[in-house]
């Protein structure tokens, strides 16, 4: 008995290409579902000066009261059954070549991270060699996505995993508070830049956002995103744990999508509550509803708290049931975290071997 | 490669099904007094799971004396003694679960998914929780010493075999009546697994019995003189023809009857949580819920949205095999229940509703129903009124809060409602002037052992579920 | 000098708050209990009388079930007053319906007024009687409360004209109800004058419908309409009450039955006020506050 494919629309759907994921975008939505009835309103065809995308939302983003109207008329959401949902997705059960499948692409899509004041060259050396070969008895698992360090650090990691098509992320805009002028925030990313990142992590100003500056927080990342030019790839961290509230979430992702964000991230991974099912939906569901009103595709990076393999192909299951399988892919979707490898190598070889593996047999880096 | 699901079903091995099954009388299987029996089979394959013996008059009659005998010691124990009785079947049933899960899922054809998420840890809540009661009924506000009623008739359906049998038989004993209990023709085997687990707990003989049957082993049961308590759960129908049978006798009576319940999605919404709570309001087990959501109201500004939404999220509902982990949509219950849904939506199509599918295939054998949605549907169509049971949502629009109200209330049935909107006072005005037992706001299918539960108007009457529910088995 | 002429008093039926005669113009002969003379003529209402009544039921159901249920005991109490005030009239209708003499009628009278008193002060207790909070396993706030079932049809008790027909009639309006009651047949003119107290005690029109005529007549249309959401069978014999619960089948209809040797002097439990209360339970989602970090 066949069961229905998970997301069968999604068949239809244009697949987008690497790489031009940034604010470039069709200017009519190829589905159905739309906010533009909702919001007709607001939405005009106009541009303004510091709107670098070109979509059909720009208009929204003229002033901060008009900004502010957009983001409040985003539909609510209720906790309890955005958390049930995920929760019931949870239960998936993900068995033999489907665990296989998701193990493998769950490691091609992890930023390997380390974001201590201790790093040093020698560390950041070693995740980079982790990041390219993550298991030294097996040169069948995939890589990583890429390496993620402090600007600092670029340097070193570019030329860890030369070659070896493994990116380098840089956190940046004074990670992790992010409680610095903007002449430093940029400086900072510049500084990433120039040293060779593909891509930046910035962390938004959540005293603006929670002050309800909206349009402060918007032109920062409009900014950061000017700094990162052709460069690197915008990953807009949003430090959920701080906005507090899953409506903040909906309106915070809305925002950095409008202002050019190429990814969407939960946490910066320092604060108590970092990357969730439940926050990690709401972000998907974000990024589902933004490329059918603009035709425009964003990642999703959660960070932070994603320790186990099982954790991780629960993710993955929200990503494919609720964006789509489009988004099953490293250029779409992340990880960030550091000790979840070590797990999903293991379990990799467990399915590999049938025998349970141990900490010995993975690399401490 | 895509991330396609392999197949994940749960074993079959944790159920051993005998080849047949007697009735369960005064604590001892035992064959039909005219030896008849029937068979009950696997919806989603039609494979013949057992043969169950089929109770008539005289069985009937023998489970009733039996019953009668068992009251007089039953009644007469301590509530805290009974309390442990059910406190036992509770834990016994935790124990069993994941075999009775199993089990459900053969004989029904839900998904295992519920039975194992939805059911079972229901059916160990209900008794755990009139457990509790039993020895607190003075405190219950039914008077200072309230007392049982005697034997109880209890007719059960087929669409939660197991958690309709703890509704009906936890209070009951926990009041200190004693049982006799009919389930589903289609149904039978989770309440005669039920027997053993009473037989495990060590309940005194007689205080529940079970008698597997078609509908006339139901009607010889609800009219026996000698049963002091009627509960009924099931179609309007037989619940009319039921409340004519008891007329004129001093028994008790409690029916939980047909619905046809609104689900009202305001423009203000919370979008993806309301798409998640119509699809469970109608999806949840086929559909085949006396409460589900079957009449979606959604407000017409926000209608194509919500409705693209929908169909996207139905979309991904994955239809199979009822024992595999990642089964959304299981099989209808029966052929008759899928000939009068087949029917029903015919109707639905002839009378000018748009129907759309979902896009799955359906098992070659089995009994089966892909989700299906009327849009256009006005409350003059067949789809609006009739309760169909089975997983067909019929879409109607409303332009305000009193008008949505109105065509919520316009039914003969009155059993729950849904509210989706963030203004606060907007779900407390609508819910206070909703004709209906049960409102969920910004949720729908909820179910809880302390929540009461029951109809208005041709939902029938009574309550299961919380304090509420014991005064159906109490003599006030 | 001859004594005083004395003016009869015409009894007509109580319906939406005005009083008319039967539509059919029949009436029929009252007398009293023990010696058999004739006390009035009272309108033998028809089956279309019946079916007035409950339309006028229906209409004012909305008002009176929306009302406070402050509001709701404040009429209740002021049905109370008026009532003190006609103890007189009353006292001798009672004598006269019942064969009893002045001070048992009297007493009679005085239990009557003070049953009003009681049902007033439960219209706004009985909510929190019946209803509550219940604490379910999850992030939901639930609750249960009472709500009334509709148009009630009352069957008045057959012997105790006034005590009995307001021990089963003031507990269907007080909780929201509105009713059609059907007055004892034999001794149906302190009912029909109670619709005269009603009618001047700010008790909306419609609330209370008074019928006097056959039970066995107009008993089965009310207990067959299918917008009569109950029955109080309390004034039918065992083989009318059978029947008429069979008829309220068709709509599954609530039913009281008839109990017998009911005595209405002893003190009144809840079971009146519950019989014709539907239970709303609803369900409300709360989140849980910073389990998650965010989660509201």
């Amino acid at each position: 008995m066949a069961p229905i494919v998970p997301d069968a629309p999604a068949a239809g759907r244009p697949r987008w290409p690497t790489g031009v994921g940034n604010g470039i975008g069709s200017r009519h939505s190829p589905l159905p579902f739309s906010y533009t009835r909702r919001y007709a309103r607001v939405v005009t065809m106009s541009t303004t000066p510091h709107v670098p995308a070109a979509h059909a939302l720009t208009d929204v983003t003229g002033s901060d009261a008009s900004l502010r109207r957009f983001l409040h008329g985003l539909p609510g959401v209720d906790a309890v059954g955005l958390e049930a949902r995920a929760a019931a997705l949870g239960t998936r059960s993900i068995k033999t070549t489907s665990k296989a499948y998701a193990l493998d692409l769950a490691i091609s899509m992890v930023d390997l991270t380390t974001l201590e004041g201790a790093d040093t060259p020698g560390k950041v050396r070693a995740l980079g060699a982790k990041a390219v070969h993550p298991d030294p008895t097996d040169r069948t698992a995939p890589a990583t996505a890429a390496v993620c360090v402090y600007p600092d650090m670029v340097a070193v990691a570019k030329e860890a995993v030369a070659g070896s098509g493994v990116k380098v992320a840089s956190v940046a805009t004074a990670f992790p508070a992010g409680r610095a002028s903007m002449a430093v925030k940029l400086a900072d990313v510049r500084e990433a830049v120039d040293a060779g990142a593909d891509e930046v992590d910035m962390v938004i100003d959540r005293g603006a956002f929670l002050s309800g500056r909206y349009l402060k927080v918007f032109e920062e990342i409009t900014a950061v995103k000017q700094a990162c030019g052709d460069a690197a790839r915008l990953k807009v961290i949003f430090e959920t744990g701080e906005l507090s509230t899953y409506d903040n979430i909906r309106r915070a992702s809305w925002l950095a999508m409008l202002a050019g964000a190429d990814f969407i991230k939960t946490s910066t991974g320092k604060v108590a509550v970092n990357a969730t099912p439940a926050n990690t939906l709401l972000m998907l569901q974000a990024v589902r509803d933004f490329r059918d009103r603009t035709g425009v595709q964003i990642g999703v990076k959660p960070a932070g708290g994603i320790r186990t393999a099982k954790d991780a192909v629960k993710f993955l299951v929200l990503v494919g049931e609720t964006a789509g399988t489009d988004w099953l892919d490293p250029h779409w979707f992340r990880f960030g975290a550091s000790s979840l490898l070590n797990d999903l190598l293991m379990q990799r070889q467990k399915l590999a071997t049938g025998r349970y593996s141990g900490p010995d047999y993975v690399t401490v880096d | 490669m895509t991330f396609e699901y392999a197949p994940a079903p749960e074993s079959r091995s944790v159920v051993d099904i005998a080849p047949s099954y007697g009735l369960f009388i005064d604590g001892e299987f035992t064959d039909a007094a005219d030896g008849r029996v029937f068979k009950t089979v696997s919806p989603s394959t039609e494979e013949v799971l057992s043969e169950v013996a089929r109770a008539g008059e005289a069985d009937v009659d023998r489970a009733v004396a039996a019953a009668r005998r068992a009251f007089a010691s039953w009644s007469a124990l301590p509530g805290s003694e009974r309390a442990k009785y059910l406190f036992r079947i509770a834990r016994i049933v935790q124990e069993r679960s994941r075999e009775l899960a199993v089990l459900e899922t053969l004989d029904n054809g839900k998904p295992i998914k519920e039975t194992r998420d939805t059911d079972l840890p229901l059916v160990a809540a209900h008794f755990f929780y009139y457990a509790g009661w039993a020895d607190k009924l003075e405190h219950a506000g039914f008077g200072s010493s309230p007392k049982p009623l005697g034997v109880a008739a209890q007719v059960i359906p087929w669409n939660f075999p197991l958690l309709m049998l703890a509704w009906k038989i936890a209070p009951a004993l926990a009041t200190g009546n004693t049982v006799v209990l009919k389930p589903a023709e289609t149904t039978p085997l989770s309440a005669l697994f039920f027997a053993d687990v009473c037989r495990q707990a060590g309940l005194p003989k007689g205080v529940v019995n079970i008698l597997p049957g078609y509908g006339e082993t139901g009607a010889a049961l609800v009219a026996h003189p000698d049963v002091n308590k009627v509960a009924f759960t099931g179609s309007t129908g037989v619940g009319k023809e039921i409340a004519r049978t008891v007329a004129g006798t001093r028994k008790k009576l409690t029916l939980e009857l047909g619905g046809k319940g609104a689900n009202i999605v305001f423009d203000d919404a919370p979008v993806d949580q309301a798409v998640e709570g119509i699809v469970s309001g109608i999806f949840f087990n086929q559909g085949q819920v006396c409460c589900a959501g079957s009449r979606l109201l959604v407000q017409e500004s926000v209608h194509d949205e919500v409705l693209d939404a929908l169909k996207r999220r139905i979309s991904t509902l994955r239809l199979g095999d009822p024992l595999d982990k990642n089964t959304d949509i299981g099989a209808i219950n029966s052929a008759e229940q899928l000939a009068r849904i087949t029917s029903l939506a015919d109707q639905g199509e002839a009378e000018g509703a748009e129907r759309w599918t979902a896009p799955c295939e359906l098992p070659s054998s089995g009994y089966w129903f892909a989700p299906t949605v009327f849009s256009g549907v006005t409350q003059a169509h067949t789809v609006a009124r009739d309760e169909i049971f089975g997983p067909v949502l019929s879409v109607l629009t409303f332009r305000t809060p009193d008008e949505a109200v109105a065509k919520a209330n316009n039914t003969a049935y009155g059993l729950s409602a849904g509210i989706w909107t963030d203004k606060g006072s907007r779900i407390l005005a609508v819910a206070n002037k909703l004709r209906a037992g049960v409102v969920w706001s910004n949720t729908f299918n909820k179910f809880d052992p302390t929540s009461p539960f029951g109809g208005y108007k041709e939902s029938g009457y009574g309550r299961e579920g919380g304090r509420h529910g014991l005064e159906a088995y109490l003599d006030v | 000098m001859s004594e005083r002429l004395s003016v009869f008093k015409t009894y007509k039926l109580y319906v939406g708050g005005k009083f008319p005669r039967s539509e059919s113009g029949r009436v029929y002969e009252v007398t009293g209990s023990k010696d058999e003379n004739w006390l009035a003529n009272a309108p033998l209402s028809s089956r279309k009388d019946a079916r007035d009544a409950v339309v006028a039921a229906r209409k004012a159901f909305g008002g009176w079930s929306g009302a406070t249920a402050y509001n709701r005991g404040q009429v209740l109490y002021r049905v109370a007053e008026m009532l003190e005030g006609r103890r007189s009239q009353f006292t001798r209708e009672v004598a006269d319906a019942e064969g009893l003499s002045k001070a048992k009628a009297a007493a009679l009278v005085d239990l009557t007024v003070d049953r009003w008193v009681w049902y007033a002060g439960w219209t706004d207790k009985i909510a929190q009687i019946a209803g509550g909070a219940n604490p379910v396993a999850g992030p939901f706030f639930n609750l249960s409360t009472p709500e009334p079932t509709g148009v009630v049809a009352v069957l008045a008790p057959q012997e105790s004209s006034l005590l009995g027909l307001v021990s089963v009639l003031a507990p269907v309006i007080a909780t929201g109800n509105t009713a059609v009651v059907v007055a004892s047949e034999r001794s149906p003119l302190p009912a029909l004058s109670l619709g005269e107290v009603l009618a001047t005690s700010d008790v909306p029109g419609g609330v209370v419908n008074v019928l006097s005529g056959r039970t066995a007549e107009i008993a089965p249309t009310l207990a067959s309409h299918m917008d009569v959401n109950a029955v109080d069978l309390t004034g039918a014999d065992p083989a009318l009450a059978t029947e008429l619960e069979i008829a309220a089948a068709d709509n599954l209809k609530r039913v009281l039955r008839p109990r017998t040797g009911e005595d209405f002097a002893a003190t009144p439990g809840t079971e009146r006020l519950t019989a014709f209360l539907e239970t709303k339970t609803v369900w409300h989602t709360t989140g849980s506050l910073g389990a998650s970090g965010s989660s509201y």
